[in-house]
């Protein structure tokens, strides 16, 4: 029955679009977190009848699907955790259209993300939402985990970007939702699908909203030798109003595993730096740099340098988008925490993080969107040890409920996946998750559409009804821990 | 049951209080929607007071609406059925507010100007200069989709609605969201309740991201010759530096409804120059300086003619956008008249403004535009002749021509007659299917504001 689907896909889709080898199958069991799902097969659908087809094959066959960009998320949302197909958009990567004046783009949902600004940028204009991962991860991808990066402090997430989808839904139907022009007339259904992680529709087509480029940018560095004044840093600039376009922070320990791979001039003697950037009309930037200084002189730092030129500038940002990479040269495997918290709460929680690493035996690094409050700690461990590996999850479970008791969320911009899932009751009462999940059911009634994401797999749960079909051959492997290929 | 003595029954006063039930026939005709007017009213003070009421109208299949200030319970068509409103305007207290965080929580029932003097205090806001604003609550505001010229800058609410707490129609409390600035956990079921009208569930609570007060603003306006030089003036704005927190064009028409009152020494009197743009830039003063020097190149090159742009300042500057804000309220003087709300992109709205007085003229009608730069206009359409059937088929090739363009109209402002003849929302597009969906999710029993939204939802 599994060839017998795999040799209907091959028909459907040409055999260089379907992978099913053990090899390649592989290489799809990842993203970049730390769950481990193993898929039958992969399909690279070329445009939107191929997806069509490829939701009615499943559908006939019974099987899970899930949509994929470039996986690069980072909770397991392009994982097939129930098996089934993976539908890759990597091939459906065209800009389909570029409104200079209106300031729109409509682009297939394979277009990797930084891709698209670099075909607006002669116009002066970019897609704002730049996660770290922007030069590879797809605009796909983007939508459906609502994605952020440093600049949505100024920017917004993805969701503020998006201003219309074409859907193919778990029935196969195709449907276009809002538009080019905004304000679509009834229910936000944008504001709904994007960052569904892929739980209602697959994506087809993106119509996004363009930014202009700021006229002046200005990045200063601020360095500290106390964490505590940089994350007072942090809430004396937002109680002050300042809206910086992007406020970051690297602790020691991050910014030297940053320094000895990238050399982008952070001070390896320093407890934290403020990458702080700011953006707008001249006059404005100017003023706002100079306030910023300000308050990070009173607040302790050390020494706050400005970016001379781009160069200089381009080589601080990656210092912080390379991170994660600079990390994975220090361990086999790492588990980054997404959490957030109210700003005021920023220095407190800091220091608990600490101490909860502490005691559990980790040395967690932090490098993060500070001026949102969004958390990313990073906890090093080696996966091949069960053992550390529990403990990993549990340490970073128990720093998500205290930013949970802060008054914040267990994920800002990485999506609950099938990682976190079985901390969404921290926030959601049965009540809300209920209602969560008859919308779910309202659109994909069969769970067939990647199954096991977002809601705690519990007894009865409407999940658990689809069961991994094993790989030609091959009894079904539970999912299990391996070291990370980063 | 006979509905009516169920409600006139003590079931309402053992979840309220019968202090907090109105049954008298003419204190409910305060609640009317387009004429049709409840069996009764209540007064919950909490959230579990409104999903009580709730599972209460469920069990009894009695149709509800929420209401707050009232000022625009005319947005949506006119209910198939409406047996009990809730009056929300006993939930208003801020539930949590962190100023230095820049997030605040309420209760839908706040009115915005009370909300706005607490923010005040700590120099935020929100930007939220809507309609009926000095009577409406934050909770009508959301559920109306009203905008504001604000959105330029800030967005809609959607874009700083950051959580929600809702009754659904099986009278569970829910919600989505959270009260932190970033957070993708769970679906952003709240999105789907702004502009709703009340369809989906009564809100209870609402989060937001609040912003700070600018330092200094200032006001801007300058002349055009025509509707096209406008237009390639806003574009322009749109491709150049200045970062403006609103970008208004006024018709002719438009301005000529505003000189009747507050602001008509704002506008010059040159009537080779009857087109107006209005425009808000904040920031320090090298920023507001700059601003007027760029806007007086911006619109020589855009308009290929000179044009003086005067800034306003003090009242005349609070009269001017009050008048902006206030464009589709107006419509209350003039019962013979209607408010048609099309987004079309910015690139359009020359071609747009042309074909609406085209379509106005051979309807015998008049029609006024106010359009917000980024895309959205309004339009004010009467029959001088208070012709209701002229209304309507001027009405009606608007919301037709859009729906072929890709262009998004509905009109939000009109009296009851209008919508014996025509759907305010248009005819329902591809998604339609989705959002019955989305209908039958949250309100299983119809029992929300039935027949109102787009399609008779």
């Amino acid at each position: 029955m599994n060839q017998r689907l795999i040799r209907e896909l091959e028909h459907l889709l040409t055999r260089e679009n379907v992978l099913s080898r053990p090899e390649d199958l592989l290489l799809y069991e990842y993203d970049g977190s730390v769950e481990v799902a193993r898929p039958q097969c992969i399909v690279f659908p070329r445009d939107t009848s191929d997806v069509v087809k490829i939701v009615q094959l499943a559908n006939r066959y019974q099987i899970p699907i899930v949509g994929r960009g470039a996986g690069t998320g980072l909770s397991g949302g392009a994982l097939a955790r129930n098996g089934g197909i993976i539908v890759s958009f990597a091939r459906m990567n065209r800009i389909l259209e570029i409104d200079i004046v209106n300031q729109r783009a409509v682009v297939q949902p394979g277009v990797v993300n930084s891709d698209l600004s670099l075909a607006v940028a002669h116009a002066g204009l970019h897609f704002a939402p730049d996660p770290s991962s922007q030069k590879a991860c797809t605009i796909g991808g983007n939508v459906l985990e609502n994605s952020g990066g440093p600049h949505t402090l100024a920017y917004g997430v993805t969701a503020n970007h998006v201003l219309g989808l074409q859907l193919v839904m778990p029935d196969g139907q195709l449907v276009r939702i809002g538009g080019k022009s905004l304000d679509p007339i009834g229910y936000d259904l944008c504001g709904l699908f994007v960052g569904s992680e892929g739980t209602l529709a697959l994506v087809t087509e993106v119509t996004v909203r363009l930014t202009r480029l700021p006229e002046a940018v200005k990045t200063l560095l601020a360095i500290y030798d106390r964490v505590d004044s940089a994350t007072e840093t942090v809430v004396e600039i937002t109680a002050r109003g300042i809206t910086p376009a992007a406020c970051e922070m690297l602790d020691g320990w991050t910014l030297r595993a940053v320094e000895a791979w990238v050399h982008a001039g952070f001070p390896l003697d320093s407890a934290a730096v403020l990458l702080i950037e700011v953006d707008g009309m001249r006059e404005a930037a100017e003023e706002h740099a100079l306030q910023i200084t300000e308050v990070c002189k009173q607040c302790g730092a050390r020494e706050v340098r400005v970016a001379r030129d781009a160069k200089e500038r381009d080589l601080l940002w990656k210092g912080r988008k390379n991170a994660f990479g600079a990390v994975g040269r220090l361990s086999p495997t790492y588990y980054v925490q997404d959490g957030v918290i109210p700003r005021t709460k920023l220095p407190q929680t800091l220091r608990e993080i600490d101490r909860i690493g502490k005691e559990n035996g980790f040395e967690i690094g932090n490098i993060f969107h500070a001026g949102d409050g969004n958390l990313h700690p990073i906890i090093l461990f080696d996966a091949r040890d069960a053992e550390q590996f529990r403990r990993a999850v549990s340490t970073a479970d128990a720093i998500i409920r205290f930013c949970v008791e802060m008054g914040g969320a267990i994920t800002g911009e990485h999506g609950v996946g099938m990682e976190k899932d079985r901390l969404m009751p921290l926030l959601f009462t049965e009540a809300d998750m209920a209602l969560m999940k008859r919308v779910r059911d309202a659109f994909n009634p069969a769970g067939l559409l990647n199954p096991g994401k977002i809601f705690p797999i519990g007894k009865g749960c409407g999940e658990v009804r689809i069961r991994p079909m094993p790989l030609a051959g091959e009894a079904a492997d539970a999912p299990r821990a391996e070291s990370s290929p980063s | 049951m006979n509905p009516q003595a169920t409600l006139a029954g003590t079931r309402l006063n053992d979840i309220v209080g019968s202090q907090n039930v109105i049954c008298d026939a003419q204190k409910l005709s305060a609640y009317a929607v387009d004429g049709v007017i409840p069996k009764a009213a209540a007064r919950p003070g909490t959230a579990q007071e409104i999903s009580e009421l709730v599972k209460f109208a469920a069990a009894e299949n009695l149709a509800i609406i929420p209401t707050g200030a009232r000022s625009k319970l005319g947005i949506g068509m006119p209910p198939e059925r409406y047996d009990l409103a809730i009056d929300m305007t006993r939930l208003d207290r801020v539930s949590s507010y962190d100023p230095g965080d820049l997030t605040l929580s309420v209760e839908p029932g706040i009115p915005l100007e009370r909300l706005a003097a607490i923010l005040a205090e700590h120099n935020q806001f929100l930007p939220l200069d809507v309609p009926f604003f000095e009577r409406a609550t934050v909770g009508g505001t959301l559920a109306s989709g009203v905008d504001s010229p604000l959105r330029h800058a800030y967005g809609t609410a959607r874009d700083f609605v950051l959580g929600m707490e809702f009754v659904t129609g099986d009278g569970a409390l829910a919600k989505s969201g959270g009260r932190v600035v970033k957070n993708v956990t769970g679906y952003d079921l709240h999105k789907l309740m702004l502009g709703a009208i009340g369809s989906l569930g009564v809100i209870t609570r609402v989060n937001f991201k609040t912003f700070p007060l600018p330092s200094s603003t200032a006001t801007f306006v300058g002349a055009f010759a025509s509707s096209d030089a406008a237009a390639k003036f806003n574009l322009a704005v749109h491709k150049s530096p200045l970062r403006c927190q609103a970008v208004e064009i006024l018709s002719p028409a438009a301005v000529a409804s505003m000189s009747t009152n507050r602001v008509s020494t704002v506008f010059g009197r040159d009537s080779s120059n009857p087109f107006f743009a209005a425009l808000s830039v904040a920031g320090n003063a090298a920023v507001i300086a700059r601003s007027e020097r760029d806007l007086h190149s911006l619109a020589q090159s855009a308009a290929g003619s000179h044009c003086e742009f005067t800034r306003i300042e003090d009242l005349q500057e609070k009269q001017l956008w009050t008048a902006i804000r206030e464009f589709s309220t107006t419509l209350q003087a003039r019962p013979e008249a209607a408010i048609i709300k099309v987004s079309c992109l910015p690139s359009d709205f020359s071609a747009f403004f042309d074909e609406s007085i085209i379509a106005a003229k051979k309807h015998s009608t008049e029609i006024a535009h106010v359009f917000h730069g980024c895309g959205v206009c309004y339009c004010l359409v009467f029959s001088p002749q208070n012709s209701p059937s002229d209304l309507a088929a001027c009405c009606k090739e608007l919301l037709d021509r859009s729906a072929s363009a890709a262009r998004n109209a509905s009109i939000p402002w009109c009296g009851p007659e209008l919508k014996r003849d025509l759907s305010i929302w248009g005819v329902p597009r591809e998604d339609f299917p989705l959002m019955q969906r989305v209908k039958q999710a949250f309100d299983p029993h119809n029992i929300f504001a039935p027949g109102r939204f787009v399609g008779g939802l």
